[in-house]
């Protein structure tokens, strides 16, 4: 291995641009996550007014303030002064520079005096303290507006998370994808294991037809599947005078849908044990069914577990059968399901979509890097036996 | 909240004993039923054989009944609505499938699903086999690989909201706070609203799948690379053949058919496409791929069955081929067994 690898570096390209090209893709393929990861956690205003690559320099915005009206004013020698802050309470930044009309927020520059015309002078420093001066009484009886162009510290929070997971529903809906991905795991790959072991170690007629159908069955699209299900499932409701969209029907569905592809791998391993093993447990008078408990089922953990990850990355990230055979109730609707609704409710509103995205992308990240090496073999053994 | 958890591992636990349980009274039951005595040894030999017949039965009885009302089943009953009507109750022949032959809706999806399968699969075998080929070559190849492999792991649904935060588009002199627009607009383009755009925003969705699966592409090609026989390297290399050449024309066809499953593996995926299109555009734009009309079929003014019957049927009839090459495929192997 070591050997080619040496080999192959020899003769291929210099080893600058395979660090440079390889590191271009890794950064290419990370960004887009990186992104909403960011976004997420920033605070809700700084979303709107600067990408999320900036969020760790300060984010310029513009606002309005009103300066203090003029019943306020003290009389200064021969000026009449207003002053104070231009920060209402709680609001936080450095201002960079001001105005007094809309189309030119930044037309004067802070801590500078700037010349309004009539004679009035108006000071904004950076931390928003202003010193307004007439050389005469001000007029009026509301306070003047300006327009502020106010720099704000990059702010992060997880008050996004605490918005979705409330108020959003991502948290009830989480917990529907438990509901739904739990069993929807672990309950094939018992009757996939037993299919498996009667496909490899029990001789009986049409054994090869069955095997067939199974690989044949892998491929069929989902498609093909709904319509007559969906009758199915009104059907069987309506016969019980329950509702068609219930936790057992997915959980079927799942089980169902999994089971060609769980037998095929579970298969190809169960095939591959050691035959003396088996045919000396049978010598010594053991049933199938004991061999298959205390025998196959230990040694086959690691296809099982390639199996347990697909087909919980499959589960968790379902859209479709969710949307079919699961309600769309509060109490029902699941971690991608919500996502759909809310990216058609809450289209434009960042803060809630990333956060929400990134809750619903967490458990199956961590169990993809948890389980990476199960997941490798578990593709190549569904994928490169075939060629 | 709890209570609902509690309630799945519950399930899960009665389900697994009730499974278990099922296999374990059959084999108690099957044994009950055919005795095998020491007295009769005729009887107890053909008891023994009887009980050999019967249980692989037993064994992939739920497997089968579940394959059978979930898959088979519906393959058949699907076929048979496509000649019914939009409820499934008045028989109308060939109408459903001259219905699809002229339909706009449908000639469109048609295009984008071709559009789809000549882009996609073809795109992410070629960045799988250049990466796997690259990060072999460096000692941080494994992270890198990771980092290619890692979208695997996200939804459709999930993609979509990253992309769709990249394609995010502000009108022009406002900040772009999606990449391709700040990436646009700082090289002095104008702002555009990617997933509207006709015909190419079929490409901008395809990015997303492409990102999602090049990672799978990437780790069967790296695993089929490190399987040449280092021999066929090595007289190339005494031959003095260069990198180009030694990758074209030595590595390349001895991986060809690993190239050949992980292209049609993306194919039949490409083939079922729909949370991509359904969360980024819903079809519009001239954006719809045939699960996505079929779906729209099935609710579409209280559903036609008989419409979208048809439309999964073309999509069964396209991974019809590679069902068949699979078939083959397997039985070849079981020969071997």
């Amino acid at each position: 291995m070591a050997n080619i690898a040496t080999r192959i570096r020899r003769v291929g390209l210099p080893r600058l641009i395979v660090h440079l090209s390889v590191l271009f893709i890794a950064i290419l393929w990370l960004v887009p996550t990186l992104g909403i990861l960011v976004t997420s956690v920033r605070d809700k205003g700084q979303i709107t007014t600067s990408g999320w690559w900036t969020a760790f320099s300060s984010s310029t915005q513009t606002s309005a303030g009103r300066l203090g009206d003029p019943s306020t004013a003290r009389q200064e020698g021969a000026n009449y002064v207003i002053s104070g802050s231009v920060f209402e309470d709680g609001q936080g930044g450095t201002v960079r520079a001001f105005g007094v009309r809309v189309q030119e927020p930044s037309a004067f520059p802070a801590d500078e005096p700037a010349d309004l015309g009539e004679g009035e002078t108006l000071t904004v420093k950076p931390d928003g303290s202003y010193v307004y001066t007439k050389n005469a009484p001000f007029e009026g009886s509301r306070g003047k507006r300006i327009y502020l162009s106010v720099a704000s510290p990059p702010a992060f929070t997880f008050d996004n998370y605490r918005t979705v997971v409330n108020a959003e529903g991502i948290g009830q809906a989480f917990i529907n994808s438990l509901t739904v991905t739990i069993p929807a795991t672990i309950i094939p790959i018992l009757i996939a294991a037993f299919a498996a072991y009667a496909l490899s170690w029990m001789h009986f007629p049409g054994r090869t037809l069955i095997i067939a159908l199974v690989v044949g069955l892998i491929v069929v699209p989902l498609q093909m599947s709904l319509i007559p299900l969906l009758r199915l499932y009104n059907e069987v409701g309506s016969f019980f005078g329950t509702s068609s969209k219930t936790y057992a029907g997915i959980w079927l569905a799942h089980t169902a849908f999994g089971m060609p592809l769980a037998i095929y791998l579970l298969r190809n391993y169960i095939a591959g044990l050691p035959k003396e093993i088996i045919e000396s447990a049978r010598v010594d008078g053991a049933s199938d069914f004991e061999i298959f408990v205390k025998i196959v089922l230990p040694l086959s953990f690691p296809a099982l577990a390639s199996f347990a990850i697909f087909q919980f990355l499959w589960v968790w990230n379902d859209l479709l059968i969710a949307i079919v055979f699961l309600g769309t109730g509060r109490d029902q609707l699941v971690l991608t399901g919500s996502l759909n609704a809310l990216l058609g409710s809450r289209g434009g509103n960042w803060e809630i979509l990333t956060a929400s995205a990134f809750i619903t992308i967490l458990v199956p990240l961590f169990v993809f890097f948890a389980l990476q090496r199960y997941l490798v073999r578990g593709l190549l053994a569904g994928s490169v036996k075939g060629g | 909240m709890a209570s609902q958890i509690v309630s799945a591992v519950g399930v899960m636990i009665v389900g697994v004993f009730a499974c278990a349980f099922y296999y374990w009274l059959s084999d108690k039951l099957l044994n009950l039923a055919l005795p095998v005595r020491d007295g009769d040894v005729t009887q107890a030999s053909r008891n023994l054989n009887r009980r050999a017949t019967v249980r692989p039965w037993l064994f992939l009885g739920p497997a089968l009944l579940l394959l059978g009302i979930y898959l088979v089943y519906p393959v058949i009953a699907t076929f048979i609505l496509s000649f019914y009507d939009r409820s499934g109750v008045n028989y109308v022949g060939l109408a459903n499938y001259r219905w699809a032959i002229f339909d706009d809706g449908f000639r469109q999806s048609i295009f984008n699903n071709i559009l789809w399968l000549a882009v996609v699969p073809a795109a992410c075998t070629f960045f799988g086999l250049v990466i796997a080929v690259l990060t072999d070559r460096i000692w941080w190849g494994n992270i890198a690989k990771s980092i290619v492999f890692m979208p695997m792991a996200i939804s459709f649904v999930g993609a979509s909201v990253i992309w769709k935060f990249i394609y995010e588009y502000r009108g022009a002199g406002q900040t772009q706070i999606g990449l391709l627009n700040a990436i646009v607009t700082f090289f002095g383009g104008d702002p555009e609203v990617w997933i509207a755009m006709p015909f190419w925003n079929n490409f901008f969705l395809m990015i997303i799948l492409i990102w999602i699966q090049t990672g799978f592409a990437m780790v069967i090609l790296s695993a089929a690379l490190r399987g040449i026989p280092e021999e066929t390297i090595e007289a190339a290399v005494i031959d003095g053949a260069n990198g180009w050449q030694i990758f074209w024309k030595i590595m390349v066809p001895q991986i060809w058919g690993t190239i050949a499953v992980v292209w049609t593996t993306i194919t039949i995926l490409v083939l079922k496409v729909f949370d991509i299109v359904l969360t980024m555009t819903n079809g519009q734009w001239s954006t719809m791929v045939l699960a996505n009309l079929m779906f729209d079929w099935m609710f579409r003014g209280g559903g036609d069955s008989g419409r979208s019957a048809v439309i999964a049927l073309i999509i069964m009839a396209a991974v019809t081929p590679i069902m068949v090459w699979n078939i083959r495929q397997a039985n070849r192997e079981q020969g071997g067994h």
